[in-house]
């Protein structure tokens, strides 16, 4: 008995130091002034503003289209790479497998000015491009390690299987493969657009100087103080992820029930 | 034969050419700047720099405050992982959400947010000052910093940690209770050993960010605080002395190369470190 209410309060302060900085934001949002600790009245007027702010309208745009681009180009490489490396005898594997937990295992700072310096030597002009390029750079590893292990030894003896019965081999992998490893390149994709949705470091030193995405927008403002739109933008943002968890969770136990 | 290595050639091309030209061809970058100077000699100036008072404090300061909050975040995750495996499975993948929720607010403002609460001004002060309670002033300080990495990775000590308790299986517990074993027992004896993968893995996660960030130290450090995460960011766009940033950049490379050699001893074979 005591022992359910100590894990329940246990639960629920980690919970609370979680969420602060979120509930934080979400108030700060309806602020009708800029100060960050002075709540002088409820307003909507950041949330109305932020879509005519150009500066946030578009690092929006470009954080997600980088986010869904690269995480799509990832998943593909990634898939296909993951497939291939299964089928690799020991030491190509391990040195595929071995340089695939780089970007993962080393600092991001370093992955970032690794690829800045690669960039600026070779003369490749930082923009948009070369934030996509090291976003998949880091999203593929994380495909790869999602897709792996649904990817053991029954697949191929599947694939064979259809092979076997007629389909050509695109058909096999088409129709036996990926259905079977979907749920690894599902999760695979969200690894991904999470890392990038939330990346900042490796933008920051990728970008050269028109682009942003929205952490790079935030950390330009914080000396001079955040834009509170950009809290009615992380609102609007948890809100929806809030919405399609809980959609997510409704359909789920429907299906079970 | 010949055919289906072809084709493996084939998948694997695409990432093999990425590999090549987007992962090691950077890393040989910062090797080549690293150990060289302006005129492209060879020299070994950069990577002693590190060991100078000035980075050195820098890089021990990363150590303890990366270490602090690793072991902070393992006590604290590692309750919750247990809990977790607990809850039935129609109640627990919720609340897995529910703690995974506020990761996909943006990193950035979650620490600023933490930097709005705890201000010499800020809305905690505001607070105890209403109810005329002394004021806190951890803002610029170690245990800010602390406070923010353990904010910022607690999640990524759960997940591995969580995976790897769940693996266990309950008759396993359960023998061992029948065998006699107390609670105390069962724990140090069976469940701990067997969550060490996870344990490694969360470990992993936590570190090497922790020791290497550079936001949590620039927002919640207010500057005075200088990791060397933070060094390396303005030897690179500050001061542009490219040669000394990857001179750094290398030590503290291979420094994380030494210690994920050593905890790859405690992980299982497969090549997996990530949680799946």
């Amino acid at each position: 008995m005591i022992k359910k209410i100590i894990k329940n309060l246990y639960l629920s302060l980690i919970l609370l130091f979680i969420y602060i900085p979120i509930v934080v934001m979400i108030v700060l949002s309806f602020n009708s002034s800029k100060s960050r600790v002075n709540f002088t009245g409820f307003s909507l007027r950041w949330y109305l503003q932020m879509f005519s702010d150009r500066d946030i309208v578009s690092a929006l745009q470009n954080t997600v289209l980088i986010a869904l681009l690269s995480s799509l180009i990832a998943v593909i490489i990634g898939t296909l790479a993951a497939i291939a490396i299964n089928r690799m005898t020991k030491i190509p594997r391990q040195l595929f497998m071995g340089v695939t937990n780089i970007p993962m295992l080393n600092a991001d700072v370093a992955t970032g000015i690794s690829l800045m310096l690669c960039f600026i030597t070779f003369g490749i002009s930082l923009s948009f491009g070369t934030i996509l390029i090291s976003h998949i750079t880091f999203n593929i590893p994380y495909v790869i390690l999602s897709v792996m292990p649904k990817l053991r030894g029954s697949s191929m003896l599947e694939y064979q299987a259809a092979r076997d019965l007629g389909a050509t081999s695109i058909q096999a992998f088409f129709k036996v493969v990926i259905p079977e490893i979907m749920p690894g390149i599902a999760s695979g994709f969200m690894l991904s657009v999470t890392m990038s949705l939330d990346d900042f470091i490796i933008t920051h030193f990728t970008r050269g100087a028109g682009v942003n995405t929205i952490s790079t927008l935030v950390y330009s403002q914080l000396r001079r103080g955040l834009n509170p739109s950009i809290y009615a933008l992380s609102t609007l943002i948890f809100l929806l992820v809030l919405i399609i968890l809980i959609i997510t969770n409704i359909v789920k136990n429907r299906k079970e029930a | 034969m010949n055919k289906d290595k072809l084709k493996n050639a084939l998948l694997a091309g695409p990432y093999f050419v990425w590999m090549i030209g987007f992962i090691i061809i950077p890393l040989i970058f910062i090797l080549y700047y690293g150990l060289t100077n302006d005129e492209g000699i060879f020299t070994l100036d950069n990577i002693k720099s590190m060991f100078n008072p000035v980075h050195l404090k820098s890089f021990f300061m990363s150590l303890y405050l990366a270490f602090v909050s690793t072991l902070i975040c393992i006590i604290l995750a590692y309750p919750i992982a247990l809990i977790f495996r607990e809850t039935k499975t129609k109640k627990s993948s919720f609340i897995v959400y529910v703690f995974i929720l506020p990761m996909w607010m943006n990193g950035l403002l979650r620490i600023y947010a933490w930097l709005t609460l705890i201000e010499k001004k800020g809305v905690i002060n505001l607070i105890l000052t209403v109810l005329n309670l002394p004021n806190i002033s951890i803002v610029n300080t170690n245990v800010a910093i602390i406070l923010g990495m353990v904010y910022d990775f607690l999640p990524f000590m759960i997940l591995p940690l969580y995976n790897s308790l769940m693996k266990i299986n309950d008759d396993t517990i359960n023998g061992a209770r029948d065998l006699g074993a107390n609670s105390y027992y069962t724990f140090t004896r069976i469940i701990f050993p067997l969550s060490m993968p996870g344990v490694v893995s969360g470990i992993t996660m936590v570190f090497i960010p922790a020791l290497t960030t550079v936001v949590i130290s620039n927002i919640l450090g207010g500057g005075s605080i200088l990791l060397i995460g933070n060094v390396i960011e303005q030897e690179f766009l500050t001061t542009t002395n490219w040669h000394l940033g990857s001179g750094i950049s290398l030590v503290l490379v291979i420094f994380i190369f030494i210690v994920m050699g050593i905890t790859s001893k405690f992980t299982d074979k497969d090549e997996q470190v990530v949680m799946a």
